[in-house]
This record gives structure tokens, C-alpha cells and sequence, in this order.
């Protein structure tokens, strides 16, 4: 895998950011890899798949099996000048590694006065629906979050993980980059020359009736959902926050502004969430616009449950058009699009 | 400078005299069946006569049988994951038959073994496997943890109810099984701490089945994993792990410690993972055919079948014998796992506390009501399936 600056290339999600991990590997010495199965087996993904063969095990690590060495160990890589981009296999393993997170990582910019800089990427495949068993599903990304000191950013298309991930390895912030395991393997063109910025939420799809914030691997879903609307004259606007800390609320406000409607979705639980966040603050600023509630559609505060449940448990296109519904007070307007039939694929 | 090259070099050694087996794990069977001496372990199995062995081949020969199906149940989509155990049951069949039935075990996802000897329901148990519940038997009526993920995190839950039961006057012991891996995580480090700190009665079981997913143990230690719990002052066994006579005098010992107030004791039983870390994995990614081979040649169950026909045991008898338990535990295993259907969608509301708390009661009304209203849409259903 060589990078041509020009080159625009049609990648899955997962390779995508493979390709990302590859460049920034090659721009960069002082860049390297940590995780488990990463090396030789390319990650439980395969999304470092090559990697350790074309930069040697010096530079993509396969570590022991310690998430709280994984990270406070690229705590002192960092001290020392490096920039460790660290994998955590799966979002519910991250929190053995929670204390160096939230305790250290975030805070040792502040506590040394800006004298010791943190540019760590935590890498986490995270989200559901893909059938797997306990601890394999989670959206963790609240807790982060509400810690000061890191910045947590997410992608939906294979652009936007390319983009992004090279803007986290290059920021002097720590950033948790959540990447939305269930998409791993949705294509899209990927120019290797756009770099993002890590703090703006972006409009999708404009739309004049309501606001629909999300994130992650809940955008695919929107889309969709906006797409069944539009059947029935409909506009959906869809916003990508992409990033969850800082949370972009000025473009939320704006678009509440013209539609008066908001309804935000994730696949987190409901309580001390980022729709809890983002709803309040669109609250504070733009009450006046508001013609209804805000809504949200989230997973149940219950915890991850046993695969078969999912597809209750997570947004659907069918809830989705149920809030939008809500928002604008109509009753059962759902479209034969968004029929239940159909949610085990589309979701 | 390299990380990789160095790292065996700079591990400082741990105290070698508290640990038996290092040059050569402990063992009494050759992979050939013949039987050697063991000054260690002999004393401890002098009540394994014909009838003993031949319900540990059937041990064996069942849990293989129900690991088997169970794989197969993956590729037939009735199953969506499964962690075999293959070419890890003298290690598991070994150990607990060691125990008695108010010993409480913790395991780890690949413990399918402790589950049969335990008396669990296998249809039930596959539940879990299938993605319908998250547990799939009651602990406190088998005194066995359900599957646990989180690597390591029974280590410290063993040793926990090791402390309560030292606290009762108790002569129960915990037993914690974890992997080589596990070994790296900081809570099974501080289970040790605290093992030796209140010199709790925990068996830790080990099994060294030389992988953690893709890795190789070299990538934890550098030096033998039964060196690590001698550094907080608990003894270790380093035991061959496919011989199922060596790990049940063994754990034997670690029990007979543990209940007479000697405490902690480490057994790291040396083994094999014959199969793909679980029904996802590619194994030929990161291990080779004739390593692979080599061990085949040191199967615990053609061990122990070889043993049993050198010693005149009617071994067709016996072979036809396991058969037919096998095959009786096979199809209900099938039936039970193809005949599970889709639970109702309520119950995932159900024992998220003791009691059900306002919040979830509204959230299961709001659900309830969608649903009605899929129903009742033109073109809507209500089948979740
Ligand atoms: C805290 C945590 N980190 C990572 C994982 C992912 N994971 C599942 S099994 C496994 C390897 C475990 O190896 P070992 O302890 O040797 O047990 P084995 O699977 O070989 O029985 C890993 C890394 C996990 N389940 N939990
Ligand atoms: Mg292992």
C-alpha cells in the first residue's frame, strides 16, 4: 500500500482507516502502534492488516494483554516525544484502561500548565448490531465525553475515518476516535489529500422541517430515514456531529433555527448521554425557535443486550420516523419504506 | 532500538523455589500412555485405579464431543460464536474433578469442561452461545460463575469469595480459571496481591494454551507464566496440562493447601488451543500446520486411551461405552439448541435492578407502543424475528 497524494480511491470503512494509519505511520516516525492482535493478525478487523509487515514490529506493536498498560505506557511514549495511536480491541475492554484515561491522559496538559502534551489517539470499534456477545456492542463514548481534556470524535463514511483519524494523529489533544465497527465494511471514495478539523458537525442533508443530529454508525440510518421522509414531502436536514467533545452546538442551533424541530439519535443508552448534552444546550440557546419538544431516540437504558434483542434495543429507521413524526405532531405517517421488515438489513 | 528484541532480557527472574515443574512441567503420563513416576504428584493419585480412569476418558471424550457440536452449531448458523475447548480438556476435566460440588469456581468463556462436571444443562448453557440470554445457568445452585469476557476479572472474584469463605470458617474453596494472556492484566496481578496478602483459600488455573488470540505467550512473558505468582509469594505447579492424572494431583494439592489455611496456590497447566480461538478466527494467519501437528501428537485424550489399553483395560468396551454417552449428550445438545426460539422482546427491560425502576417502566411503555403501532401500520407487522 503506497499513498499517491492525488490518488481518490474507492475504500471500505475499515480500510480506510488502515490507509489513514499507514500514512500517518509514513509521514511521521514518531508515530507508531499499540495494541492486541494488531501485528501479525492485523487487528480482529483486519484494519491494520499489513501494517506491521511494511513498518516492522518496532512500529505496530502487539502488546500484552493490559489495557491499562496499553495506555499508560503510551502515556510515557508521548513524555518521551512520540505519538502512539493505541488500539483497544473492542469498546468493552476499554475500561480497564479508564482510570489512565480519565485520570492521566486528560489531565496532564492542565496539571503541568501546557508544559507536557498528550497526542494519543485511542482507537475503539465500537456500536452494535453485529450479533456478537457481551462487552462486544458497546457506545462508551459519554463517559469520555464528560471528561475534560480529551477530545472524542467519531466517523460515518470511509472519507470522513480517513480525514478524521489523520486530523487526531496529528492533534497535540488526546482524542478518542470511536470508530463504527458495524460500518467497517461500507464503501466510499476516499481522497487521501483531505485532512478535517475535529470540532465541527457537518449538514448532511439540508432539510427545512426538522433537525436530525447524529452520529456515527446511526448516520447511515438517518439517511435513510430522511430518504423515506422525503417520500411522504418531508424534509429531514441530517447533521453528522461527527465530533461528540467538543460538541458543535452552534451548527445544531442554526439548523434548529429554520426547522423549529430537533430529534437526535444514537445507539448509547438514553440517560447522561450525548443527546442529554446536546439537547440541553440546543435548549438554552434557541428556546424560542423550538415548535415542539426536542426527542431522541437511543438505545434503552438497560445494558447491552444479548444480540437477539438488538434490534429493538438500537435506532431504527422505523423509530427515527416515529420522533420525526412526534416532532412535527403527525400520527403514524411511517412510510412502507421503513417497515420493520426491513430494519435487520438497513439499520 | 527495538522493544521486541529486548524484552525477555529486562524481565527481572521471580523466586524459582517457590515453583515446581520449570524445566519440565509435571507430569505421570507419557504421550505414548506409559506412566512414569512423579514424587510430587503420586501420593496424590492413589485412588485412580480402572473405574477412575475410565470416567475421566469419558469426561474427556464427552466434553470434546460437546465442544464439536457446538463448533459445528456455528457453521450451521444455529450458534453465532463459540470458544472451543479442543485439546484443553485433561486441563479442565483434570482440575475439576479435583473439586467438590460447594467449591466455587470462576471461569473465564472457554471453561465448557467445569460446565459439564457442574451438571449445567448444556442446551441451556448454549443459550448464551445463540445470543438469547447472557447467562446460562444459575451460579449459586452449581457454584459456578456464568461465562465471564472481561479478561481476568474472575481472578479477582475468585479470590473475593476465597476471602468470605476464610472469613465463615469455611473450608470451601475458589478456584479461578484464566489463560496466558490473562496473566498480563492488572487484575490478575492484584487477585495474586490479594490471594497472598490475606492468604485466601483460591486456586488460580492457568491454562497455557500458548495463545491469546493471534499472540504467542512469548508476547506476555519471557520466562515461565508459573515464575509470576512466586514474585507475591504464592507457590505455582507448572503441570502438563494434557495429561489429565498430572492436573488432578495438582490441583489435588492446591486444594488440599487451600482448605487446611495454606492458601494461595498458582497451577499453570500447559496445553494447547487445537482449534481457532473462537468460531471467528483465522488461525492460519499466525500459526503453522506442523506446529499445530506437533501437538496433535500430544492429544490428552489418545493419552489417556493409550494408558487405559496398556494397562488391560477393556478399552473397545470402554471406547463403545463413551460412544454412546457421547452421542446421547450430542443430540440433546441439537435438539435443545435448534429447538430455542425467539425471546420475547419485553424481557430485555428485565432485571436491569431488583426492582423495576419508573424509568424503565416508561421506557418499556414506550416500546410497547411502537410496536403497536408497527402493528398497526399499513404494511406493518409485528413479527421480531
Ligand atoms: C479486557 C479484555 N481485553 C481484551 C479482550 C479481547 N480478548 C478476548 S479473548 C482474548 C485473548 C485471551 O487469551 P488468554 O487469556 O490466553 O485466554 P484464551 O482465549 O487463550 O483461553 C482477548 C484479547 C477481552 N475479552 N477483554
Ligand atoms: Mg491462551
Amino acid at each position: 500500500m503506497t499513498a499517491v497524494e492525488t490518488d481518490i480511491q474507492t475504500l471500505q470503512l475499515g480500510k480506510a482507516i488502515g490507509a489513514a494509519l499507514h500514512d500517518a505511520l509514513e509521514a511521521d516516525d514518531k508515530v507508531f502502534l499499540m495494541g492486541e492482535d494488531i501485528g501479525q493478525l492485523g487487528g480482529v478487523f483486519r484494519v491494520t492488516d499489513g501494517l506491521q509487515a511494511t513498518f516492522g514490529p518496532q512500529r505496530v506493536i502487539d502488546s500484552p494483554l493490559a489495557e491499562s498498560a496499553i495506555i499508560g505506557t503510551a502515556i510515557g511514549m508521548a513524555y518521551r516525544g512520540y505519538r502512539p495511536v493505541v488500539e483497544i480491541q473492542f469498546d468493552g475492554f476499554i475500561y480497564p484502561g479508564f482510570d489512565q484515561i480519565v485520570a492521566q491522559v486528560a489531565k496532564l496538559h492542565y496539571r503541568t500548565k501546557g508544559r507536557v502534551r498528550m497526542p494519543l489517539v485511542i482507537r475503539v470499534p465500537y456500536g452494535g448490531d453485529i450479533g456478537s456477545v457481551e462487552h462486544h456492542s458497546e457506545s462508551p463514548e459519554s463517559y469520555f465525553a464528560h471528561t475534560a481534556g480529551l477530545r472524542v470524535v467519531t466517523a460515518a463514511t470511509p472519507q470522513e475515518a480517513y480525514s478524521t483519524l489523520r486530523a487526531a494523529i496529528a492533534s497535540d489533544d488526546p482524542v478518542l476516535f470511536f470508530e463504527p465497527k458495524s460500518r467497517y465494511w461500507s464503501k466510499g471514495e476516499v481522497d487521501r489529500t483531505i485532512v478535517r478539523d475535529l470540532d465541527t458537525a457537518t449538514v448532511l442533508v439540508p432539510g427545512r422541517d426538522v433537525t436530525l443530529a447524529t452520529y456515527g454508525p446511526v448516520v447511515q440510518t438517518a439517511l435513510q430515514a430522511a430518504e423515506a421522509a422525503a417520500d411522504e414531502g418531508i424534509e429531514i436536514e441530517v447533521i453528522d456531529l461527527r465530533s461528540i467533545s467538543p460538541l458543535d452546538v452552534d451548527t445544531v442551533v442554526a439548523s434548529v433555527e429554520r426547522t423549529g424541530r430537533l430529534v437526535v439519535a444514537h445507539e448509547a443508552p438514553k440517560e447522561a448521554s450525548v443527546s442529554s448534552e446536546l439537547v440541553a444546550s440546543v435548549v438554552e440557546r434557541a428556546f424560542a425557535s423550538l415548535q415542539a419538544a426536542p426527542e431522541r431516540v437511543t438505545a434503552y437504558d438497560t445494558p447491552y443486550p444479548p444480540s437477539a434483542f438488538e434490534e429493538s434495543y438500537l435506532p431504527s429507521v422505523d423509530r427515527i420516523l416515529d420522533a420525526v413524526d412526534r416532532a412535527l405532531g403527525r400520527r403514524h405517517s411511517r412510510s412502507a419504506t421503513g417497515s420493520m421488515a426491513m430494519q435487520g438489513g438497513t439499520r | 532500538m527495538s522493544l521486541i528484541e529486548n524484552r525477555p532480557l529486562t524481565v527481572p527472574a521471580p523466586n524459582p523455589a517457590l515453583a515446581a515443574g520449570l524445566d519440565e512441567p509435571l507430569s505421570v503420563l507419557h504421550p505414548d500412555g506409559s506412566r512414569h513416576a512423579n514424587e510430587l504428584l503420586d501420593p496424590h493419585l492413589g485412588d485412580v485405579d480402572e473405574h477412575a480412569l475410565t470416567d475421566l476418558y469419558v469426561d474427556l471424550s464427552i466434553l470434546r464431543r460437546i465442544d464439536a457440536e457446538a463448533f459445528a452449531l456455528t457453521r450451521q448458523g444455529e450458534l453465532l460464536l463459540w470458544p472451543p475447548a479442543q485439546g484443553q480438556e485433561a486441563a479442565q476435566i483434570g482440575s475439576g474433578r479435583a473439586l467438590r460440588d460447594t467449591d466455587f469456581v470462576f471461569g473465564s468463556y472457554r471453561e465448557h469442561g467445569l460446565a459439564y462436571l457442574r451438571g449445567v444443562d448444556q442446551g441451556e448453557a448454549m443459550r448464551v452461545w445463540k445470543g438469547v440470554q447472557q447467562s446460562g445457568w444459575d451460579p449459586m445452585e452449581h457454584h459456578l460463575a456464568t461465562p465471564q469476557i472481561i479478561i481476568g476479572a474472575q481472578s479477582l472474584h475468585a479470590t473475593g469469595y476465597a476471602m468470605g469463605a476464610r472469613m465463615d470458617g469455611s473450608d470451601d474453596v475458589a478456584v479461578a480459571y484464566f489463560g496466558d494472556g490473562a496473566t498480563s492484566e492488572g487484575d490478575v496481578n492484584e487477585a495474586m496481591v490479594f490471594a497472598s496478602a490475606f492468604q485466601a483459600p483460591v486456586i488460580f488455573v492457568c491454562q497455557n494454551n500458548q495463545y491469546a488470540i493471534s499472540e504467542p505467550v512469548a508476547v506476555q512473558s519471557g520466562f515461565p507464566l508459573a515464575l509470576r505468582p512466586t514474585g507475591f509469594g504464592i507457590p505455582a505447579l507448572r503441570v502438563d496440562g494434557n495429561d489429565v492424572l498430572a492436573v488432578l494431583a495438582a490441583t489435588r494439592i492446591a486444594v488440599e493447601r487451600a482448605r487446611s489455611g495454606g492458601g494461595p496456590t498458582f497451577i499453570e497447566a500447559m496445553t494447547y488451543r487445537m482449534g481457532p480461538h473462537t468460531s471467528t478466527d483465522d488461525p492460519k494467519r499466525y500459526r503453522s500446520e506442523d506446529e499445530v501437528a506437533s501437538w496433535r501428537e500430544k492429544d490428552p485424550i489418545v493419552r489417556l486411551e493409550r494408558h487405559l489399553e496398556q494397562t488391560g483395560a477393556p478399552i473397545a468396551r470402554i471406547r463403545e461405552e463413551a460412544k454412546i454417552r457421547c452421542d446421547a449428550v450430542a443430540k440433546e445438545l441439537r435438539a435443545a439448541v435448534t429447538a430455542v426460539s425467539v425471546p420475547d422482546h419485553r424481557t430485555l427491560f428485565s432485571n436491569v435492578y431488583t426492582t423495576p425502576t419508573k424509568r424503565l417502566e416508561r421506557q418499556l411503555a414506550e416500546h410497547d407502543a411502537f410496536v403497536a403501532s408497527i402493528e398497526a401500520a399499513p404494511g406493518g407487522h409485528g413479527d421480531h424475528a
